[in-house]
Parts: C-alpha cells; sequence; structure tokens
C-alpha cells in the first residue's frame, strides 16, 4: 500500500491555495479541463460570488429552443476535437477525441474522433442503398426504411482506431492525453445484427469472408472474416440514441465489436460474401504491422487491452497539494476489463483501481483511485487486466518484440510524470 | 391477403423475373430487401481480389501510362513515383527490415491486383472512378514499370494482370500470432523482481510461419 493514497477527502482550500488556483486554471484553461472545481476562482467574477447574488439570477434566461438543437455551453468551447499534423490533406486525415474532458464511458456524438480517407459524403438517406451479395443464395438490395424494420440491438461498445497512440513507439510526443490516446470513442450504436442480414441473403457454404464497401470517395473496403460477422457485428444506423453523424457513416456503418477502427466501414453500401479475404490496399499496404525481420503480420483484427490515465494527464497543472482522483478509462477488444492498477511511482507498486460498472465487454469502463499528492515529482501509470487473463504490457516489453516500425497496436502503459510544481507531462521510464 | 403476404409474393415474382436460376430461392425469414438484379450488381461490384476476377475489359502499357500518370498523378506522387507530397510508390526495396523502412508498391505491396482496384475505386484523389479501363491498366502498368517489375511495353489486362508476382508477395504473416508479450500484475516492488520491468516479454519468431 502506497502511502500516498488517502481514505477521506482533502481539507477545504486556504488562501494560498485559492491564488494556485487561480494561476492552475489560467493555464488549464486552453484544454477547457479545470481540474478542481474550487470556490473563488475568477477574482473578476466576484461581484456574482457569495455573498453576493449573481447576475444570472436577476433577469429571465434564454427561451426554450435556444437553439432547437441544444449545443454546449460557451464556456466548454475549447472542448472540441483536434487535428493531427501529420497528414497533407484534411480530407483523408483524422481527429482527435479530447478525452481529458471527457467524463463516464459514453463519448458525447460530437467528440467521437474521425478517420476519413476521402472525406465526408453527403449522403441523402432516402437515395442510400446496401448491396449484400456474392456467396449467398438471394443477392438483395436494402434501402434505409427497410433495415430499419429489422430486430433491433442497441450495444455500447469501444471504438480505436488501430493507430491510436502511434507517435509514441520511439520517444514521448504527444503533449495531451488527447494527442497520445484520442483516437479512441465508446457509443451506444443502434442497428441489425449483420448475421440477421446474411441469415436473409442465404450464405453458402463455401464462404469465409466479407468484403464491407463504403460510399465515400475511396470506397474504402475491408475483408471482414466470417465467424466475426456472424458473431457480434452490427450494421448501425444510429448512435447514442439519434442517427450516426455524417462523419461516422450516416446514414448506415459497421460495427466489429473490438475489432480495429478502419475496419467499421462507414457509410457502407456494399458487402460482398467470398471464400478467401479481397487484400485490399487498406488490408495490405496499410494496417499491417512491420517486424523487425522485415516480415509484416497482416490481419490483426483485435485490439487488445489498454488504459490510460485522463486526469491527471498531459498538459494539466495540479493546483496544489492535496487530494485528487485519479481517473481513466481501459478497455479490450478481447472482453471486459477485469481490473485496473495504477502506480504513482513509475511502475515500482501498484494498486487496485474502483471501476465504475456495470462492466460491459469490448466498453470503454471508467477507472478511479483516490490520492493525495505530496507536491513532490510522480510518476503515474495505469494498468489493465481483461477477463482473457491479459495484463497490458510496457512499451520496452511491445518494443522488445515488435520494433519500432509496427506503427498500429501500440497499447503500453502509459507514464505522465507530475514535476514538483504540478505539471504534467508525457514522459517514458 | 395480408400486407406481408402481398409483400412476399410480390417479392418471389420480383425475383424471379431478375433471375435466371431455374431453381427460385425462398425468400429470407423477414422478407425485406429487394433483389438484386445482375446490372445493379454488375454497376457497384468494383472490386478486384487476387484471382483478377471481376476486372474489366481493357489493356494498357506503361509506355501508355506515363502520360496519364504525369498528367493525373504526378502532382501528388512526383516524377516517377517518388518526391511527391502523397505517398511515395516507388523504390524502398531491401528496406523493409532496416531501420527506415519505404514501404511502396515495389517494396511492400503483394498483389498487382490491389494497384489496380485502388487506383479504380480511389484515384485521381480528387476525381475517383474517373479513368477509363484502359487509362487505369495503363497507370497500373506505369507505376509497376518504375518498380522494376514489368517491362515498359508489357501489356496488362484481365488475363494478364492476376500472374504478376510482386516482390514482396510473401511477406505477410497470418494469423494474428498475438498475444505476443506477456507482462505479469506484479503489485509490489517490481523493479525489484525484473530488473525493471514488471513482467517478461516472450520473443516469438516471426519468420516460419504460413502466410496467406
Amino acid at each position: 500500500m502506497n502511502d500516498d493514497m488517502p481514505d477521506s477527502r482533502g481539507a477545504a482550500p486556504d488562501a494560498k491555495r485559492r491564488r494556485l488556483l487561480k494561476q492552475a486554471l489560467g493555464t488549464v484553461g486552453a484544454l477547457g479541463v479545470p481540474l478542481i472545481a474550487g470556490r473563488g476562482v475568477a477574482a473578476e467574477a466576484g461581484d456574482n460570488q457569495a455573498p453576493n447574488v449573481p447576475e444570472w439570477m436577476r433577469s429571465q434566461g434564454k427561451p426554450i429552443l435556444s437553439p432547437a438543437y441544444g449545443v454546449p455551453s460557451t464556456f466548454e468551447k475549447d472542448v472540441v476535437r483536434t487535428p493531427t499534423d501529420l497528414t497533407t490533406t484534411k480530407t483523408s486525415s483524422w481527429s482527435f477525441t479530447p478525452l481529458q474532458a471527457l467524463e463516464g464511458s459514453i463519448t458525447p456524438n460530437g467528440l467521437v474522433f474521425e478517420r476519413h480517407h476521402g472525406g465526408v459524403p453527403t449522403i441523402d438517406p432516402e437515395q442510400h442503398q446496401l448491396m449484400l451479395h456474392g456467396l449467398v443464395e438471394r443477392p438483395l438490395i436494402f434501402d434505409m426504411a427497410q433495415l430499419r424494420r429489422f430486430p433491433q440491438v442497441s450495444i455500447k461498445r469501444f471504438l480505436e482506431c488501430s493507430g491510436n497512440t502511434l507517435t509514441e513507439w520511439e520517444k514521448p510526443t504527444g503533449k495531451t492525453v488527447q494527442d497520445t490516446h484520442g483516437l479512441l470513442s465508446c457509443c451506444e450504436w443502434t442497428g441489425v445484427p449483420l448475421a440477421t442480414l446474411l441469415r436473409e441473403a442465404g450464405v453458402k457454404d463455401k464462404a469465409k469472408w466479407i468484403l464491407a464497401e463504403g460510399a465515400d470517395a475511396s470506397a474504402l473496403t475491408r475483408s471482414i472474416p466470417m465467424d466475426k460477422a456472424l458473431d457480434d457485428a452490427l450494421v448501425v444506423y444510429a448512435q447514442n440514441g439519434e442517427a450516426l453523424r455524417p462523419e461516422q457513416g450516416y446514414p448506415l456503418r459497421l460495427i466489429l465489436p473490438g475489432f480495429e477502427g478502419n475496419m467499421q466501414v462507414k457509410w457502407l453500401r456494399r458487402l460482398e460474401v467470398g471464400d478467401a479475404p479481397f487484400m485490399t490496399r487498406e488490408e495490405t499496404s496499410k494496417y499491417t504491422d512491420l517486424m523487425p525481420s522485415g516480415k509484416a503480420r497482416q490481419f490483426t483484427f483485435v485490439m487488445d487491452a489498454k488504459s490510460v490515465i485522463t486526469a491527471p494527464s498531459g498538459g494539466q497543472n495540479l493546483a496544489g497539494k492535496g487530494f485528487y482522483e485519479i481517473r481513466g478509462l481501459a478497455w479490450s477488444g478481447r472482453g471486459r476489463i477485469k481490473r485496473v492498477d495504477v502506480s504513482v511511482d513509475g511502475g515500482r507498486n501498484w494498486q487496485q483501481a474502483e471501476l465504475d460498472g456495470p462492466v460491459q465487454p469490448k466498453c470503454l469502463t471508467r477507472f478511479r483511485l483516490p490520492w493525495r499528492w505530496k507536491g513532490d515529482s510522480v510518476l503515474l501509470q495505469s494498468r489493465a487486466v481483461d477477463d482473457t487473463g491479459y495484463v497490458q504490457p510496457t512499451r520496452e516489453q511491445l518494443v522488445s518484440v515488435r520494433g519500432t516500425n509496427y506503427v498500429y497496436h501500440l497499447n503500453a502503459i502509459q507514464t505522465w510524470e507530475v514535476s514538483s510544481s504540478g505539471e504534467v507531462s508525457n514522459v517514458h521510464v | 391477403m395480408s400486407t406481408s403476404r402481398i409483400l412476399l409474393l410480390s417479392l418471389i415474382l420480383g425475383w424471379t423475373v431478375g433471375a435466371t436460376a431455374e431453381v427460385q430461392p425462398e425468400a429470407g425469414e423477414y422478407g425485406l430487401g429487394d433483389p438484386a438484379s445482375e446490372a445493379e450488381i454488375a454497376g457497384w461490384d468494383i472490386d478486384v481480389p487476387p484471382s483478377g476476377a471481376g476486372l474489366p475489359a481493357g489493356s494498357g502499357t506503361a509506355a501508355q501510362g506515363e502520360a496519364v500518370y504525369n498528367a493525373q498523378c504526378a502532382a501528388c506522387h512526383g516524377p516517377e513515383g517518388k518526391d511527391g507530397a502523397y505517398p511515395r510508390l516507388s523504390g524502398g526495396q531491401g528496406t523493409l527490415a532496416s531501420d527506415k523502412p519505404v514501404k511502396t508498391v515495389g517494396s511492400y505491396w503483394p498483389y498487382a491486383t490491389t494497384l489496380y482496384d485502388y487506383i479504380h475505386r480511389a484515384m485521381p484523389f480528387t476525381a475517383p472512378q474517373s479513368l477509363s479501363a484502359d487509362d487505369t491498366y495503363a497507370v497500373t502498368a506505369y507505376v509497376l514499370y518504375i518498380n522494376g517489375i514489368i517491362d515498359r511495353d508489357t501489356t496488362l489486362d484481365a488475363d494478364t494482370l492476376a500472374g504478376i508476382v510482386m516482390p514482396n508477395r510473401d511477406g505477410f504473416i497470418s494469423p494474428d500470432p498475438r498475444p505476443d508479450v506477456h507482462n505479469t500484475a506484479c503489485m509490489d516492488h517490481c523493479d525489484e523482481r525484473a530488473n525493471g520491468a514488471s513482467g517478461s516479454a516472450e520473443r516469438k519468431p516471426d519468420d516460419g510461419v504460413p502466410t496467406m
């Protein structure tokens, strides 16, 4: 047991801490993530604080429908997706979810990370079609109205790009958890099981793979193994209760729980059943993992167990000694998160964190651990264990087997260093 | 007659008109979806797997493709597939096991059919699916030519493309060998137990595994 771990809440803030809070929020404001919900934060707002009556209580607020489709508070304007600087074009590119600003396990639709290969198409749902053909008894075309008539399922599942964290193989590069882990989101997806559609068309005996194709300018295609298609694959038209967002595949996309994001084809227009993988560009020249030998692993679909601390995390500032709750996310493409351990000394000693339940398979799981910062430099880490018994590895362990040109599937333990001044930064240990 | 029976009947009739098979397949459990006609499928079925199935009529050579490449592709991919702002297409053979691997069509791509497929479906970037079949064969030939894989006058068509053996054809490993790294959930004084790591990595050979 580490003696930095308190079992009770911190004391009330003193004057010094208030000053620190002001300084900290001035710095952290750009992230939109005040680490501390303290009192007496903004000096110029004093007129609205005790014992005065706040101005927002002395007149009517905005009417209903302001606006008709609600948006976040203007004070949350910095909680947005951020772009990568690694691509030449912004249509074949990606953007990151601000994990440091989110709570719970569900990602708001407007903050779900993006990965497009030919931009976001504007598709009229009344004209959209899904073709299902190949090794089937009855080649079919579905329109959206027909797809919505099938028995419906809704499940919460994470979505992670296999390139998530790819800048971190050799040296710490991303400043924030948005930079390092932001190609990760989790939604409640609603649609029809792919198995239902396959039964409707009648799959032939020789069928082993399914080509999924998008209706975007890249006509992105991936080969899906039949056992996955029949297991838990979904063809979905809604996320978090509303229609898919355009950048998430409106009006229709594939969801393959636990598999790499690239396979979960957006703007889904065609499914071709075949007896072998189709060897598309995405599954040969991209999304393959180069080993030190010069050979590359192919069809590495599952996202292995991974976790990351989102608070405190890179770019944030601790406002002073005292109580904090260490919070983070854990997930596994192979099943449920069984346990998350947290270390505040760079991996020497670990403590089991509390999981927010019910823990669902292939779903983001929030973990929390109470912590009292003494003001010294510390190294924060989290380590996920899933229900297969797999333990999230260190970066050194992964590199020792895979080298550093692997690109994808980096699921190493992340380290955040808290300096004695309270600054949090991304480090390798 | 109930609505569902009318729907079912119309589905079966619709299928009969569009199908060439003598045996009428039964409708699915829910009777949803319309039969896809051969013409509808032909218009959308654009993929080209390694067998070459689905390749259209037409042909082209690198000599013909050079002009198409310079007009349609070079602005992004650079002259002869190098030095562009977008993915490099040529060279890099022999670099995959080095510290700085260069992945190109010539050094990395296992199938020439994928090149035709991808050029047709997604290129040119600003006008996908705009090249004719002849031009697509010709550009495919040119990209293979600048990688030293075919001659300048080799004709690519539906019969010859699938027969091209790419240099890195056997460069891929499957099935997935993961989990390949095995950490242990050490809880106390872990640095004293395993030289600073909290577990051990097992190096598995990545050669000798059958490729697909």
